[in-house]
């Protein structure tokens, strides 16, 4: 974050007080990763126990966005920050938000973990399925957890690229349980469920891309939401 | 590679940002000034637009006040002072040998940092400039521009019982407001404030805070302010002076939520730069 120099104020406590709220912004980014690991591990493991602690931890999760959206109010009232500092406050406003919804995800995750083991021998449980779109939004999410720790615009853009995939493995597991569905109307319930779970890893991919947005206002001071990516890319990107 | 602030300022051969408007009211090119051999301001230029605030901020020593008060000759009353470039109200040049600069003062009025109301009454420190310029033929027509300006300032139901007492009598806020209806008194075109709110609580300042919004309807207003607060909530553009150039100048929404200018950013978050 050395970009918007946060050692640099007059002040040592408002120095202090943007570094804390970056520290844990981190922490909990950090935190909603590992969450996003285990629920989906515990999904596609059948661990109870992992599924368990993914519920438990979320807990933390939510307290720490509590805590910095608490820390962020505060600089708001009693600094009045401007510029890159407004930017970073707003910012952080938003991505705890985000990574607050990535944490409900993923233990959602682990809440379906008993549903797929319950599904029964003789019907697919679309593991490979699943494990192939949790890892490619498992990398998307450590990525874009990244490029804002670095104010990576350059990566931030390629990043949000990649929810095309995303979405394109959705659509098609999608499309996949339709069929059996159109096949099989018995396994209704159980093939719900495993859209659920895929529709959740959808989402973490679409949180992420909100975060690399963020990340770009940050830096640039652009708002790039609901905007022509294309364009974007050309103004901001080295090689786009 | 990433250049220093002092580099960039070094380096800064034009305002960045729009320093000029589509409707302006005063226009300033290319402006220096010097006192004596020490020169306080470099090839500003800058135009004040009709009905728009224009908030002028920047470290002690920058030359905003010394800019403004470019804009209605204050400073011919300092006998080393040199200005030179185009400064100009209505297409009309400022410093023009057929302009009396007592007429410009009319046209262009100030009010400043500390109030200074005159040893006379609440009626008379009103009524002093529209007698002097011959603006009331008679009482009634007195009476009604003083009413008229202390209501514009918001001052006059405070004040409508004791016109006959004296303008110092009155609480800070209010010899400030009283000094504003004053300025307004002899109808000006443009008003420039140099920290009008320094001296005052914060309540007296919302007043005149709110006040300034009212005025903006009628004038152009250009503030000289040490507040970036101030700045913010009564401007529509800010410009960034920074030892005697003019840095950068932007629609205010844009320069405290993305300044362009390394130094404009270092200064409103309170870096040093």
């Amino acid at each position: 974050m050395d970009k918007l120099h946060l050692d640099q104020h007059i002040s040592h406590q408002f120095n202090k007080e943007l570094e804390d709220i970056r520290n844990k912004v981190l922490t909990m980014g950090g935190l909603v990763e590992q969450q996003v690991t285990n629920g989906l591990t515990a999904l596609l493991e059948a661990d109870y126990d992992l599924a368990t602690l993914v519920a438990q931890r979320d807990v933390e999760v939510n307290k720490l966005e509590v805590e910095i959206d608490e820390e962020c109010t505060h600089v708001l009232a009693r600094r009045q920050p401007a510029a890159s500092d407004l930017r970073l406050i707003v910012t952080v406003i938003k991505v705890i938000t985000d990574l607050e919804r990535i944490g409900d995800e993923a233990e959602k995750l682990g809440r379906f973990s008993r549903d797929l083991t319950a599904i029964s021998s003789d019907t697919p449980s679309y593991r490979k399925e699943l494990r192939h779109l949790g890892e490619l939004v498992k990398s998307m999410l450590r990525d874009t957890l990244d490029a804002f720790a670095r104010m990576d615009v350059d990566a931030a853009l390629r990043i949000a690229e990649r929810d095309e995939d995303v979405n394109r493995e959705y659509e098609t597991l999608e499309r996949l349980l339709a069929t059996h569905l159109v096949e099989d109307p018995r396994q209704v319930s159980k093939l719900f469920k495993i859209t659920w779970c895929a529709r959740a890893l959808e989402r973490i991919g679409d949180h992420s891309v909100n975060i690399c947005e963020y990340v770009v206002y940050l830096v640039k001071g652009r708002d790039i939401r609901h905007t022509n990516f294309d364009q974007i890319r050309s103004e901001f990107m080295d090689n786009p | 590679m990433q250049t220093s602030a002092q580099e960039a300022f070094d380096n800064l051969k034009e305002t960045v940002g729009s320093p000029t408007v589509d409707n302006p009211k005063m226009q300033t090119s290319n402006v220096d000034v010097f006192y004596g051999e020490k020169q306080a301001i470099y090839d500003v230029t800058l135009d004040i637009g009709n009905n728009e605030v224009v908030a002028m901020i920047g470290p002690s020593g920058c030359g905003k006040s010394t800019f403004l008060r470019c804009l209605n000759r204050m400073n011919d009353t300092i006998p080393t002072c040199r200005v030179t470039g185009n400064m100009s109200l209505d297409g009309e040049n400022l410093y023009g040998d057929d302009l009396d600069p007592v007429l410009l003062r009319a046209r262009v009025g100030m009010v400043f940092q500390k109030p200074n109301p005159f040893a006379k009454s609440i009626f008379d420190n009103v009524a002093y400039g529209p007698r002097i310029h011959g603006l009331a033929s008679n009482r009634a027509e007195l009476d009604d521009i003083v009413v008229d300006s202390l209501r514009k300032a918001g001052l006059y139901d405070e004040v409508k019982d004791r016109l006959d007492a004296p303008g110092t009598s009155l609480s800070g806020g209010q010899q400030q407001r009283l000094c504003i209806a004053r300025s307004i008194a002899v109808s000006p075109e443009v008003i420039l404030m140099d920290e009008p709110c320094s001296a005052l609580d914060p309540i007296a300042t919302a007043r005149i805070e709110e006040l300034i919004d009212e005025l903006r309807e009628n004038y152009a207003i250009a503030i000289v302010t040490h507040s970036m607060q101030q700045a913010a909530r009564v401007s529509q553009r800010t410009a960034y002076f920074h030892l005697g150039k003019l840095v950068e100048v932007n629609s205010t929404n844009a320069v405290f939520t993305n300044p362009q200018h390394e130094l404009t950013e270092n200064y409103i978050t309170g870096r040093f730069g």
